[in-house]
Formats: C-alpha cells, sequence, structure tokens
C-alpha cells in the first residue's frame, strides 16, 4: 500500500477514534464533531482516490497536487482558529454579563439580608 | 423632564480594584461634600480588602466575581442606576485622584448635556504639560478626534470623571465596552453617535496615591499604538440598538 495511504487512512482513523470518545463523554457539541467529520471524510477521500486531488489541483491551476492539499489545509485551519476566536469573544462577552448579573444580585440579596435583621452582621464572604 | 421638580437622584458609582487604601477615604470625602448623594463601590475582583473598607466606610458595595476592568465594573455599575430609577450617574476613581468638590459643578451642566467631562487640561496654560513627549501626542490625537465628533472642544478624553444623566445611562447599561481606553474613548464616541450631546467642565486633578503613570517612552508608544486601534475601532464599530434605545 502506498505510504500516503497509509497516512491519510491513519489520520482519519485517529480524528474519527476522538471525535466518537468526546462525543461519547459530552466533551464536544454536535456542531463542532459534525466539522472534524468532515476532515476525517475528507482524509479518507484523498487518502484512497489520489486520482481526485490530481483532478482538482488540475481544475486550480496548481502543478503540485500536494501544494493544493497544503493551500486548502491552511485555509481551512485559519478558518476554524477565527471562528473560534469569535466564539469566544461571544463566550467572554456572556461571562462578562453573567458577572455584572451575579454581582447586582448579590448586592440585593445582600441588602434584602440587611432589611431583615437590622443587627449588623458581619460580612460573610 | 417634570422629574426635575423635585431634585435628581444622583448615585456615585466608583470602580475600584485593590484600592484598600484609598476607597474609604474617598467615599468619606464624597459623603463630606456631596451628602445628598448615594456612593455605589463596584469592587471589581479585588484581592485585598477594598469591599470591607468600602462597606465598613458606607458605600453600598457590589462585588464582582472577578476582575472585569474599568469597562464591566462601570456597565455593572449603570445598570445598577438604570434599575433603581437613578436620574444621574458620577463616575469617580477610587484612587482619590478625583476631587469631589467639584462635582456639583459638573452637576449644575446637565441642562445642557447628556455626559460631562471632568477635564483636566482644560486650560490652555497647562496643556498636557505633565505628560511625556509621545503620550501626549496620544491623548492630543484622542482629543482632536472627540473635539471634532463632539462639536465641542474636550481636552481630556480619557477621564474617567464624568456625569451621565438618565438618557446617557441608559445606553451605558446596554453599551459600555470591555476593551482597552473602552470605558473612556469609545464610550465617548458611542455616545455622541448616538446623539447624546458631550460636554467638559474644567477641574483639577490630584495626583494618584499610587504612582503608577508610566513614563518610558516604550510603554508611551504602545499607548499611542492601543490608542489609535481603540479609535478606530470605536469608530466603525457598529453599536446595534443604541439609536433605538435613546430615542425612546
Amino acid at each position: 500500500m502506498n505510504p500516503s495511504v497509509v497516512l491519510g487512512i491513519i489520520g482519519s482513523a485517529v480524528i474519527m477514534v476522538v471525535l466518537f470518545e468526546m462525543l461519547r463523554r459530552q466533551r464536544l457539541r454536535e456542531k463542532y464533531a459534525v466539522l472534524w467529520f468532515l476532515v476525517a471524510v475528507a482524509a479518507l477521500v484523498v487518502a484512497f482516490v489520489p486520482g481526485a486531488l490530481r483532478g482538482a489541483a488540475d481544475v486550480v491551476g496548481v502543478e503540485v497536487p500536494a501544494n493544493l492539499l497544503f493551500f486548502a489545509a491552511s485555509m481551512f485551519l485559519m478558518v476554524i482558529s477565527l471562528q473560534h476566536s469569535h466564539e469566544l469573544s461571544r463566550l467572554e462577552e456572556k461571562t462578562r454579563t453573567l458577572a455584572e448579573e451575579l454581582a447586582l444580585l448579590r448586592l440585593d440579596v445582600d441588602r434584602a439580608r440587611g432589611a431583615e435583621n437590622p443587627a449588623p452582621g458581619p460580612a460573610d464572604d | 423632564m417634570s422629574e426635575l421638580s423635585q431634585a435628581p437622584r444622583v448615585l456615585v458609582i466608583i470602580p475600584a480594584w485593590n484600592e484598600e487604601g484609598s476607597v474609604a477615604e474617598t467615599i468619606a470625602e464624597i459623603r463630606a461634600t456631596n451628602p445628598t448623594v448615594d456612593v455605589l463601590v463596584i469592587d471589581d475582583g479585588s484581592t485585598d480588602r477594598t469591599a470591607a473598607r468600602a462597606a465598613q466606610a458606607g458605600a453600598l458595595v457590589c462585588s464582582l466575581p472577578f476582575n472585569l476592568g474599568v469597562g464591566g465594573a462601570m456597565r455593572t455599575g449603570f445598570l445598577y442606576a438604570e434599575r433603581n430609577g437613578y436620574d444621574v450617574a458620577v463616575q469617580i476613581d477610587a484612587d482619590g485622584q478625583h476631587d469631589p468638590r467639584f462635582v456639583p459643578a459638573l452637576l449644575s451642566r446637565l441642562g445642557e448635556a447628556d455626559v460631562i467631562i471632568g477635564a483636566r487640561f482644560a486650560d490652555k496654560d497647562h496643556s498636557y504639560k505633565a505628560q511625556s513627549g509621545i503620550r501626549r501626542v496620544a491623548m492630543m490625537m484622542l482629543a482632536k478626534v472627540l473635539t471634532w465628533m463632539a462639536g465641542t472642544t474636550l481636552t481630556d478624553v480619557t477621564s474617567g470623571f464624568r456625569v451621565a444623566n438618565a438618557r446617557a445611562l441608559r445606553l451605558f447599561a446596554m453599551h459600555y465596552p470591555a476593551d482597552y481606553l473602552g470605558d473612556t474613548v469609545e464610550s465617548l464616541v458611542i455616545a455622541i453617535r448616538a446623539g447624546l450631546v458631550v460636554r467638559q467642565e474644567p477641574v483639577e486633578m490630584r495626583p494618584r496615591q499610587a504612582g503608577q503613570a508610566s513614563q518610558s517612552s516604550i510603554r508611551a508608544a504602545l499607548y499611542l499604538a492601543r490608542a489609535c486601534v481603540a479609535l478606530v475601532l470605536a469608530l466603525v464599530r457598529k453599536w446595534p440598538e443604541a439609536n433605538a434605545e435613546v430615542g425612546s
């Protein structure tokens, strides 16, 4: 068997196993799982059907098919990490909002408690 | 505007991060010079005794679970002001830099503006003299751009000594950026773009108690670069419901 086919199979097998395990342990949301599953499938296709990559390289006019693969892979990774930065920013904004709400609630609770028993209780935090 | 018949309810918001050394003194001074205002300290994830000191000094204390930066602390304060029906919010730093004796002067300008900045450098004689070269360039650039945007002279746009009326504090309760310089420069841009009127009132500031102003030129250059980024971002960013919200 061609070594590049073996590499492709190993690569996609690793992705699939890790994916499956992460999904089983509920460490991964499906939306991300689908994405990585597609990556694994693409790796398999490239490994088993070398003609596909060569054909695609011809169509876009890339002389060395491997270069097309590298280009596509790096673009893909860049888009993924951009997407992750976006998710991170959203999450940070959400945590920030939660922290603010939590602090305001804590103040409300403290004041309500203070109103119930006006004896100056020590701050219990 | 019928509420103006009675005295407006004023909330002083003090964002404080590890300011146990000065927060109590600041609160005491505010209460002595402005007896009718309520004081709310936003303890921005302090690891020292800031919250306890502030509570002892008689302020309301709202403790954030972790440090959010001045932007996050201030939005919390604006949210509190909005939900509790305050008419005016005053921002004062916990480090004793801002003299609360200027608060009535700032409040007196509320009739003509929605946001009033307590500004240094307002008088021509000592313009930016205290600042080092590159830092001065950054501050002047920010001041120039915002002066142009606001249609009025603004000399100290990074000042954290401000007054916001009900319209402005409603806007800030929704949109108060957490980014670098977001709490000062960008918030002004948001206010201006939402159609609020921004004016300044000259104040004198005292040197902060813990000397932190960086004088090294690398840091000053970094400050300039970040100020540019913050300004450009502020200008191009979309702030969705800003206009609709304030118009109501």
